[in-house]
């Protein structure tokens, strides 16, 4: 209905068109801003990723997934998604909890999810070191430049939703033991949840084009016109 | 609780000491003059420096410190400022902060805090920037396009730190550009006041609304390519940097890509010709149906066009690239896309026309100034379409021309809609008018000005008078005579850079001793001119926000004596007035 009424008054008919500022339920601003975000953070990392798969066309391009290479394991890489995705289920119970106004679970919640992203972004340190080790630092070849390039933009944003998590746990603290908090604070939990499902997804995409080949890049490339 | 609800309910915090009111301010109105200042600030010292380049060109060897590094600095530093520092961030961070809360009927920004948190970033930026002139090497004399591999490699001037910290200005710029964005978006979206629909809204917020979308999605290229270039100046990847040979020393780079480069930063240099123009073309729509006494012609059209040419500029970028060495198939594509980008501009050219046929044309000092931009954006729009086909842009490419063509297009026809926008919006912002006589000498100076600077650069470029070159002597393809137009060109462009000096007296003069404006001094329809306060105070709206009744283009409606309908008339009052006037006119 909303829709409908913000394209349907004529302009210099008159009469009121029925449009009301905003928001019916709370958040409604904080909602579409965000949405706004994700779009942007979509479009940066999208660059990134084209930017990538034209430069994977060279020939010089290194597998990161052949032999010896630092990624022809991917236990690593599943058990660092295997942290991030139980980082937003943790979330997601911490909002079943509010809702059914369970104050002990909302707590273990945000605490789960805080720890086990922290927990990936430990792990994600670690992928670097082994990077390191095999001789594939920052600088040794183009894949590797990209691999560090995306893992820690990735990891500078989880950074930055582990503030707003550092904020709603002081919230969260800030409260008496039986407290439950309000509807202000339920409506940044489900943002700040869905930035961090949204930072999930954006970690399996990089995952899943990171252990590509370069003739699958190729393919990609010839299929979107650029090879 | 409707944010409209929250926003009558809640008492207004106005703000209570100096630093809150003025320094740290959240009042939209407040950061929009920041942002506005300190991009015409920053936009001077630009000014300056094309003034020096000029004295270069027309007058070469007069200026002792000009020598061929001190020429490329400036250039860079000019391109540079002029497109992003001064008018990306004055029409998005100046006008858009000022018009959108007020012209939609909102109290402020939805984000307050983010949006005095976006100028902070704005002005850390410009610092970081203007402080490339003072560290050893001086600034980078990449050029604006700043293409790798040279812009990084020795012998161009500021490699070591005058790119980085032009790199580190331009990521923090995009932090600014994104957090005033999202703000300006989501007002638009879910902050207009009763009343007020989408297809209601002035063309101003129109325009500067589709911009700062098309900066949102095309300013992360531009972040990308800038985070790349650091990563491979600092940390010694090779994103874009071939193997190469510098100085007689090969470089440890190899297998970069020069060419992603530039497919990144034209992904965003192509749509920021537009997020520059489409708020000129928003704000020039409302100061030409306002001046001249006319509902816009085809509104809707115009809004539609706004839209389509904001999505049309994403797929248009490989047009400056047409010499790269790209598959001729892109430029095939390239073409045509560019080609029919021209529909929906030439559209809102001749709606502008037809709102001033036979239209009540009141040649004021902003009208006028939209009347030259109407006639500057078509001389440089036309050019475009030469430019936007491969085989007459080859033989240009780097000439002369281009710099006539962007100039004239994005530089001189933006600005004159700036300085209209400022003549017509400054009795709201601060309850006077500016002179008016100095006004049109400004206009008459500036516009007549500028075609004795651009109109010959034209005839230059088709002599193959090629742009970027520091000194013309001894080539054999460029006349002598090429000399006497040059140094013709530079008298002008003093005269004019000069003449700016009008105007900055006019506009710091005025605050004080510029005639009282009154409230509504264009009689003009739209909410800003109708807030109960002028300056509005902080919160803009007093108890009640308006209610929005009418589009903003009721001008010189039939069978009314008052030649305008502001939007907060309901068609209640309005037929009252009718019915008023008429036993008036009776008795």
């Amino acid at each position: 209905m909303r829709s409908q009424e913000l394209w349907r008054a004529e302009p210099g008919e008159g009469g009121e068109s029925g449009w009301v500022p905003a928001t019916e339920r709370p958040g409604r601003i904080a909602n579409t801003a965000i949405w706004l975000l994700l779009a942007v953070i979509s479009v940066l990392f999208l660059l990134f990723l084209v930017a990538f798969i034209s430069r994977a066309q060279l020939d010089d391009w290194p597998s990161l997934t052949g032999f010896g290479a630092p990624l022809a394991d991917f236990r690593p890489l599943w058990l660092n998604s295997l942290l991030l995705l139980a980082a937003s289920l943790a979330l997601v119970d911490a909002r079943r909890a509010l809702a059914g106004a369970n104050r002990q679970r909302l707590m273990l919640g945000i605490l789960l999810a805080g720890a086990f992203a922290l927990l990936f972004l430990i792990g994600q340190l670690r992928l670097w070191q082994l990077f390191e080790a095999t001789g594939y630092a920052l600088d040794a070849n183009p894949a590797s430049s990209f691999f560090y390039l995306l893992t820690g933009l990735h990891g500078l944003h989880l950074m930055g939703g582990l503030l707003v998590w550092g904020f709603l746990l002081g919230q969260l603290l800030a409260l008496d033991q039986q407290q439950l908090p309000g509807h202000h604070f339920a409506s940044s939990l489900q943002l700040c949840a869905r930035y961090w499902h949204f930072l999930l997804l954006i970690w399996l995409l990089l995952f899943l084009v990171l252990t590509r080949t370069p003739e699958t890049f190729r393919a990609i490339a010839a299929f979107c016109g650029l090879g | 609780m409707a944010y409209a609800d929250q926003a009558e309910n809640e008492a207004v915090h106005e703000p209570k000491s100096f630093f809150t009111r003025y320094i740290w301010s959240q009042d939209h109105k407040v950061i929009a003059i920041q942002y506005s200042l300190t991009a015409i600030f920053v936009g001077l010292i630009a000014l300056i420096l094309s003034g020096l380049m000029r004295m270069q060109i027309g007058f070469p060897g007069s200026l002792e410190f000009m020598d061929a590094s001190a020429y490329y600095q400036a250039m860079t530093m000019h391109g540079m400022i002029m497109v992003i520092y001064l008018l990306t961030a004055l029409f998005l961070g100046g006008f858009g902060n000022y018009l959108i809360p007020l012209m939609v009927g909102a109290r402020d920004m939805v984000f307050p805090y983010v949006n005095m948190l976006s100028y902070w970033f704005y002005l850390l930026s410009v610092l970081v920037l203007l402080a490339s002139f003072f560290v050893p090497g001086g600034p980078t004399g990449a050029g604006w396009t700043l293409y790798p591999p040279q812009s990084i490699t020795a012998g161009t001037p500021g490699t070591d730190w005058g790119i980085v910290l032009m790199l580190v200005s331009l990521a923090i710029f995009i932090v600014a550009a994104t957090m005033g964005g999202l703000n300006y978006v989501t007002t638009v979206l879910q902050a207009r006041t009763y009343g007020m629909t989408l297809f209601r809204m002035p063309l101003t917020v129109w325009g500067i609304f589709m911009a700062t979308v098309l900066a949102l999605l095309a300013f992360p290229a531009l972040f990308v390519s800038a985070v790349m270039m650091l990563f491979d100046k600092l940390l010694g990847t090779s994103f874009f940097m071939p193997a190469i040979v510098s100085m007689g020393q090969a470089l440890d780079h190899q297998g970069g890509s020069p060419i992603l480069f530039q497919h990144l930063f034209w992904f965003f240099g192509h749509p920021e010709v537009y997020i520059v123009a489409l708020p000129a073309f928003g704000l020039v729509s409302d100061l030409i149906s306002t001046h001249a006494r006319k509902n816009i012609f085809g509104y809707r059209m115009m809004v539609w066009a706004i839209v389509a040419i904001g999505v049309l500029s994403f797929v248009v970028w490989a047009h400056h690239m047409y010499v790269s060495g790209m598959n001729p198939y892109f430029g095939f594509f390239f073409a045509t896309t560019t080609l029919v980008i021209a529909v929906p501009t030439a559209l809102k050219v001749y709606n502008w026309v037809l709102t001033l046929w036979r239209g009540d044309i009141h040649l004021t000092v902003p009208m006028l100034f939209a009347l030259g931009f109407i006639l500057t954006f078509l001389v440089g729009g036309l050019t475009g379409l030469f430019l936007g086909n491969v085989i007459v842009d080859v033989p240009l490419s780097d000439t002369y021309f281009v710099v006539a063509h962007f100039h004239m297009v994005m530089g001189v026809a933006p600005i004159l809609v700036v300085f209209g926008a400022i003549y017509h919006w400054y009795p709201k912002v601060t309850g006077r008018m500016m002179n008016d006589c100095l006004g049109k000498l400004h206009f008459w100076i500036t516009f007549l000005g500028t075609y004795a600077i651009y109109f010959p650069m034209h005839y230059l470029g088709f002599l193959g008078m090629p742009r970027r070159y520091y000194s013309f002597e001894g080539y054999e393809f460029i006349p002598d005579s090429a000399q006497d137009l040059n140094a013709f060109i530079t008298v002008a462009a003093l005269l004019v850079g000069v003449s700016q000096l009008l105007f900055l007296f006019n506009l710091f003069w005025s605050v004080r001793n510029g005639k009282p404006a009154g409230a509504n001094p264009w009689q003009a329809t739209s909410l800003e001119w109708q807030t109960p306060q002028t300056p509005p105070p902080h919160g803009n709206w007093g108890a009640k926000l308006p209610v929005v009744h009418r589009w903003a283009y009721d001008y010189s409606l039939p069978g009314m004596k008052a030649d305008f309908v502001p939007q907060t008339v309901s068609d209640q009052e309005l037929q009252r007035r009718r019915s008023r006037e008429q036993v008036g006119g009776e008795s």
